[in-house]
């Protein structure tokens, strides 16, 4: 979760530990957005619709048949 | 944590075996191209969660696993070389070049640093004006805009030091090499991060043109299963076709900035990929107009011709046509402390992982 942003880069907290994220490669982010990091940047947001969506599904799927 | 403990959730992973088991009535072989994903897998035991009527194989996802080992001997001239700083993420250490490792040079005084990204590697540039900074740019789509925004910002801040020794990769040509080769698989769970990046999209000419799944997954169990669970249905039907399962992060199109920033410093060139060989329109080399940052053009003449321990199998590995265990040296001769292939040095490499997980 991003917690602070200066310019093009924020502290992200991954779990507690804090690491510092570029920010050249997404637009409009805010603190409190949640963000894939990786080798040093925020590559993406991540959508919390979508998120709730895929678990949506996954509950709502039927096992009728099935042992 | 959010995005995490839900997709851990230990009855919705139930269900999804469950809906496996039903649904897996022949043989399946589906290949993970992402090194992220084969730690995964291995860390949340899902290969012994699975009918063994299903079977996951490793292919080329780990970046310093495909790093050929003429990359980590340039590398190890430029250390060599007076007034350098190799700034590197930690990983590329322990890789064995032909007749040496970074870890080694370093031991024997050269400067060597662990960063955690370009920009750190920029901020040592910065400081330590009086020297030449290398950067190796190792990984794939994910990583090269990282490498490419660094570039740009060593460009603005006229960091005339700062210098890139590019290896990045893009995936896809790989996979389609794989798929060439003959491989035997019926699926592929594909790559969420470099999708994040490529969009689905970039993935879809597999499904069209070989008739293989393409379903972009994301890192916890309850992704993997149920990406797992697409790719059967797809095989049930015969109907291959690339589909989003990390939707969270993934989209058709991808991350526009981070492609522009790609092509904007990189160009496609043919690659040498350990396993493969030479793969075309598969690596990405600096631009000539970004040039004066390209650390190619710095490497001494008469680095030595790169050669390999002929018993590692890393390569048939990253191919997927053997596993870990089939190996000679592995775990007898080849530890994560010792490692004799760089499929053993990575905490994404097939060998790694192996070890870590099966050998306890």
């Amino acid at each position: 979760m991003v917690i602070e942003i200066n310019g093009k880069t924020a502290k992200v907290s991954v779990g507690g530990t804090l690491f510092s994220a570029g920010l050249h490669m997404i637009e409009d982010v805010v603190v409190g957005d949640y963000v894939l990091l990786h080798a040093g940047f925020a590559l993406q947001k991540i959508s919390e619709e979508d998120a709730t969506a895929t678990l949506k599904i996954l509950n709502e799927m039927k096992t009728s048949g099935s042992k | 944590m959010k995005y995490v403990d839900e997709y851990r959730d230990n009855n919705l992973i139930d269900k999804l075996l469950r809906l496996i088991r039903s649904a897996a009535t022949g043989e399946y072989r589906f290949m993970e191209v992402c090194g992220g994903h084969t730690a995964a897998i291995r860390r949340f035991g899902i290969g012994s969660m699975l009918p063994e009527n299903i079977r996951l194989i490793s292919g080329p996802g780990c970046p310093v696993c495909v790093t050929g080992t003429g990359f980590i001997d340039k590398l190890i001239a430029c250390s060599r070389m007076e007034g350098v700083i190799i700034a590197t993420f930690g990983d590329l250490l322990r890789i064995p070049g032909s007749s040496s490792s970074l870890a080694r040079e370093k031991s024997l005084g050269a400067d060597i640093r662990i960063v955690f990204s370009g920009l750190e590697a920029l901020e040592i540039a910065r400081s330590e004006s009086e020297r030449k900074i290398v950067f190796p740019g190792i990984g794939f789509e994910t990583t090269a805009p990282g490498t490419a925004a660094t570039l740009l910002e060593a460009e603005v801040s006229g960091a005339g030091n700062f210098f890139i020794l590019s290896a990045h990769k893009v995936m896809p040509p790989a996979m389609e090499a794989i798929v060439k080769e003959g491989t035997i698989i019926n699926g592929f769970i594909c790559p969420g991060h470099v999708a994040t990046i490529t969009g689905a999209s970039a993935f879809s000419f597999i499904s069209e043109k070989y008739k293989l799944g393409c379903v972009i997954t994301g890192f916890e169990p309850l992704d993997i299963l149920y990406a797992i669970y697409m790719l059967v249905v797809q095989v049930n039907s015969n109907a291959p076709v690339t589909q989003i399962q990390y939707s969270r992060a993934v989209t058709d199109m991808g991350n526009l900035i981070a492609q522009n920033l790609i092509n904007e410093v990189f160009c496609k060139k043919e690659e040498y990929w350990r396993g493969f060989g030479l793969i075309s329109d598969s690596g990405l080399g600096i631009r000539e107009k970004y040039s004066k940052y390209d650390a190619d053009c710095m490497i001494p003449p008469g680095v030595e011709a790169d050669k390999e321990d002929r018993a590692c199998i890393c390569g048939e590995i990253l191919r997927g046509l053997k596993t870990p265990d089939e190996c000679s040296l592995f775990s007898r001769i080849c530890v994560p402390e010792n490692p004799v292939g760089a499929c053993m040095v990575s905490d994404e490499g097939a060998c790694h992982t192996y070890y870590k997980y099966t050998n306890g």
